[in-house]
């Protein structure tokens, strides 16, 4: 049976504990708003580009010569995948939901006799595959300095994977990553990101979609400028989304911590008056029955 | 009294402009165009520039751009830039870090392909710089 002191103590260390998670939570609330106003502000672009491409890749037609980039090498033999998490912990499953997915996928590609390679965003992604998959790992991207995220981190990224498929290091790119959905909920997702597919150009005749364009310069050119620019992108929405569900995930975790210690403050307290009225009972007994032996 | 259209800035990162403008001038890969409303649809890539922008109010406003690609339709125009800032708030410590980078990408080149582009791309900022950069 702990003493009174051992309670109090231990009462005062869960409220300590209680403070500073009820204070991530806030944290992580404000930044969670951020990160989504951040998201949303991106959006158009991507969406733009994605109807441009679209509209691009019909003026060019089946027959002619996309870029490497978008059609692949034609073989599936070496995948690359770039996985992408939290730079910290502390918000519950959510670099582990990403991971687990991860390594489900690699698991089922290396059955099928294909090699994998594999870049890691985010050091928590890291530190979980490095233990089965050490050897595959070939590089990974630390973005533990960057403040606000920005498009030249995705851009970087995508520097990286376009160079590594230029020296024919892989065939297929899939990006990871956790798609937002809400605050209790981020959904694990893949995205091939090369060979790109495009999806075909929406009739849209309101804007003129359908009008013969004239391009400057030629379409297969604007093309290849297009394409890696197109990969940063998906890669910076992934960020992105993957920032949103991080500060999502931790702010419900810290909020269940925050009850968590509330409910354990409840309890201890409860002992701790028991054992308080206990005391206080022993010691009239022990007057009472000082004063009646006399 | 030129008919308005509608034109859309968009970076990465957030819509800088949305509104109704007279003209915009754009610069191409090819060459400056200004693009007023009722242009045939053209799309073209774009290097590091000014994009002077005629709102219908009257007012002009002028953003510098690093790179991106245009698509003009007859209803309005969308300007996808890499990166893009109004001239009145660029950095100039970032531009010079960005002319830096070129030059690093001169040297680095390792064929006559890869050095003329970036050779290219070094001229364009540079320019660039004189224009916006008095001092």
């Amino acid at each position: 049976m702990p003493s009174l002191k051992d309670l109090r103590n231990r009462i005062a260390s869960v409220k300590a504990t209680q403070k500073i998670t009820k204070a991530m939570q806030m944290v992580a609330a404000a930044k969670l708003r951020r990160a989504q106003e951040a998201a949303e502000a991106a959006r158009p672009y991507s969406e733009r580009m994605g109807a441009v491409l679209a509209n691009i890749t019909q003026a060019i037609g089946d027959g002619g010569d996309a870029p490497a980039l978008m059609t692949g090498t034609g073989k599936d033999d070496v995948h690359l995948l770039v996985v992408c998490t939290a730079e910290r912990g502390l918000c519950g499953g959510f670099n582990s939901q990403i991971a687990r997915f991860a390594r489900d996928h690699i698991r089922k590609l290396l059955a099928n006799g294909k090699k994998v390679k594999i870049i890691c965003v985010g050091k928590k992604g890291f530190d979980i595959l490095r233990r089965d998959y050490a050897e595959l790992i070939i590089d990974r991207v630390d973005l533990r300095e960057v403040k606000t995220l920005g498009f030249v981190n995705a851009d970087a990224i995508a520097k990286k994977v376009i160079q590594l498929f230029n020296e024919g290091g892989f065939d297929i790119c899939t990006l990871f990553y956790s798609q937002f959905k809400s605050v209790i909920s981020q959904i694990p997702t893949t995205q091939q990101i090369i060979p790109a597919g495009v999806a075909s150009a929406p009739a849209d005749a309101s804007n003129g979609g359908n009008a013969v364009y004239e391009y400057e310069p030629e379409p297969g050119e604007i093309l290849s400028d297009l394409i890696p620019r197109n990969i940063s992108v998906q890669v910076f929405r992934a960020l992105l989304e993957n920032a949103a569900g991080e500060m999502g995930a931790k702010m419900s975790a810290m909020d269940n911590a925050t009850r968590n210690a509330g409910d354990m403050i409840n309890k201890l307290s409860i002992t701790y008056n028991r054992q308080r009225q206990a005391q206080i009972t022993k010691e009239l007994i022990e007057i009472i029955s000082g004063a009646e032996a006399l | 009294m030129a008919e308005a259209f509608k034109f859309e800035l968009v970076s990465p990162e957030r819509l800088l402009v949305s509104e109704q403008v007279e003209s915009v001038v754009i610069p191409g890969a090819e060459g400056e165009m200004t693009v007023m409303a009722y242009h045939a649809p053209v799309m073209t890539t774009i290097k590091p520039g000014v994009v002077t922008v005629k709102t219908a109010e009257g007012k002009e406003e002028r953003y510098v751009v690093f790179g991106g690609f245009a698509d003009i339709v007859p209803a309005g125009c969308t300007l996808l830039a890499e990166s893009a800032v109004a001239v009145g708030d660029i950095d100039r410590a970032d531009l010079t870090r960005r002319i830096q980078e070129a030059r690093e990408d001169v040297a680095d080149a390792k064929d006559d392909q890869t050095r003329s582009k970036a050779e290219q791309f070094l001229s364009q900022l540079t320019t660039l710089e004189g224009a916006i950069l008095p001092a």
